[in-house]
């Protein structure tokens, strides 16, 4: 049995550098999973890729300015993150644009942006590093970083929890209450903006969003209420990173594309296997309807 | 008990480029029971949002006497809520405790009573644990229904609560308004009806965009007004 155990936590006990990977990314999927759920819920799926898209010039100008300095890229991501939320949200209210739209338009923008930006110092390693993370050589920053913005983004998921749930089901309601509403949505955003941020350091700004959305989109198929789905989606993230993890390390293949494609996984077999609207129960049921129609129509 | 709870000063709303509402001048009385009808497009809906501080006036002053708005509840149109979220009926019901509750405050055990009560009350009494989702249209009204008996506001304000609602349903949904109304609420609620506004309302606003007629719901529902009315409405698409 000890050659099962080897295989399963062998790589994790051998190298420094595989628990801090083990450690950064279950960080990032406790936060991101449930914020994924809200994404899901509110119908703003799209909205988590134009995030973590609109980050990109910050982080670009950051390393321009300062190199591969965590602090200089992480404050130009939070920036132009939030900038870019604020302003998209701005062009759906004052123009008949719908809002993930007007989305799209600034996350194209952005990333067009943003890869000019950094090809204009950097190598192509450098861009690499930046679009895909480099979760095999977290250093201890990096892990602080996102250790610390999960912690705060989980508690103020807590604390706002009540109002969002309202915001989300019924928008007028808030309205009519004072400005809790709009105050909650931005609280949301700035969570939103600061996970995918912290996130850009383990996966990368294109597979960081494969962490939220995927393992919220399965845990829909499994769970009911709201609060079951966040920690079912949390749940599916971190087994997601950790079998990523071991698949890249004895296939010897990049981390972060097999951590998001083991979440895909799990998304594929939620499709098919879920008992809240999975493929193979909705077959089974209409079989079943089928069997009833067909024995009412022989009896007459 | 005398007065008004709500006044409207030549009160103009309307959304981006469009006036939906136009100088509606005039006062809901305390504990008056008002029924909004008109045409669709009449700005009948906008008008309620107005009231509520969701929509704010492009031109003149909506006051509210006595009354803040934290006296005031509302019950929105079904389309306005996200029906595939999922949270339990009694999850919606509980969010009219809302007031005294707020985002941090824990739901002790007297406002699990209440709604338990309330959902007893509007015939909703084993629903707690569905999903809304699963509740058909009418039982989703009477959950709204209830969400609003737990508000327990002093101005009541219904967007269409007899639209997409079966018969049984409306019939038990008006006693409930009428005993609001008996208890002193003033009531004010949009419909299309206008067979049971003139036997369940004593007082009625006819829409067009403006208010076409506003006073006793017999001198309101007219066939001249209600004529003109329709004019008004056709003529912003002409």
């Amino acid at each position: 049995m000890t050659w099962v155990f080897d295989v399963l936590f062998g790589p994790f006990l051998d190298y420094g550098f595989m628990r801090r990977a083990l450690a950064g990314a279950l960080a990032l999927a406790f936060a991101a999973g449930p914020l994924g759920v809200f994404l899901v819920l509110r119908r703003m799926s799209l909205m988590g890729d134009a995030m973590a898209h609109a980050i990109l010039p910050g982080v670009a100008v950051g390393f321009l300015t300062a190199g591969l300095s965590l602090s200089a890229m992480t404050i130009g991501g939070m920036i132009t993150g939030l900038v870019v939320a604020l302003l998209a949200g701005a062009v759906a209210r004052l123009t008949p644009q719908r809002e993930d739209a007007s989305f799209a338009a600034f996350y194209l923008v952005s990333l067009g942006l943003g890869v000019l930006l950094v090809s204009l110092r950097g190598s192509n390693m450098d861009l690499i590093h930046v679009l895909f993370g480099t979760v095999l050589g977290l250093d201890d920053g990096s892990l602080l970083l996102v250790s610390t913005t999960s912690s705060i983004t989980l508690l103020a998921l807590a604390l706002i929890f009540r109002p969002l749930v309202v915001e989300c089901l019924d928008p007028l309601f808030l309205r009519g209450e004072g400005r809790a509403g709009s105050l909650i949505h931005m609280v949301f955003l700035v969570l939103l903006v600061m996970t995918l941020v912290a996130g850009f350091q383990v996966l990368g700004t294109l597979m960081v969003v494969g962490i939220m959305m995927l393992p919220a989109t399965a845990a829909r198929f499994w769970a009911r209420s709201v609060g079951r789905q966040m920690v079912l989606a949390a749940a599916i993230g971190s087994v997601a990173s950790y079998t990523g993890l071991l698949f890249s390390y004895y296939a010897n293949v990049p981390a972060s594309p097999s951590i998001i494609l083991s979440a895909g996984t799990v998304y594929f077999i939620s499709v098919f296997f879920g008992p809240l609207g999975g493929l193979l129960q909705a077959a089974r049921h209409a079989y079943a309807r089928h069997r009833r129609l067909s024995q009412i129509s022989e009896r007459i | 008990m005398t007065g008004s709870v709500i006044e409207l000063d030549q009160v103009s709303l309307g959304w981006r480029d469009r006036v939906a509402v136009r100088d509606v001048s005039g006062a809901f009385a305390r504990g008056s029971l008002t029924a909004i009808v008109g045409p669709n497009g009449a700005g009948k809906s906008t008008l309620i949002k107005g009231i509520m501080g969701i929509v704010s006036p492009l031109r003149g002053r909506i006051r509210l006497t006595g009354d803040s708005r934290s006296q005031m509840a509302c019950l929105p149109q079904l389309g306005e809520l996200d029906r595939s979220f999922p949270i339990s009926t009694y999850d919606l019901v509980a969010m009219g405790a809302w007031r005294r509750v707020g985002a941090w405050k824990r739901f002790d055990s007297s406002e699990h009573e209440r709604v338990q009560a309330a959902l007893d009350m509007v015939g909703l009494a084993d629903f707690g644990p569905r999903i809304i989702g699963t509740l058909s249209g009418g039982q989703l009204q009477r959950a709204l229904f209830a969400r609003l008996l737990l508000h327990d506001a002093q101005t009541l304000l219904l967007d269409e609560p007899f639209a997409a609602v079966d018969r049984n349903t409306t019939e038990d949904l008006m006693v409930l308004l009428e005993s609001w109304h008996q208890e002193g609420r003033t009531v004010i609620a949009v419909l299309h009806d206008l067979d049971m506004v003139r036997a369940h309302f004593p007082q009625a606003l006819l829409m067009a965009g403006q208010a076409v007629a506003w006073g006793p719901t017999k001198e309101v529902l007219t066939p001249e007004n209600l004529h003109l009315a329709r004019h008004l409405c056709a003529g912003d698409y002409l």
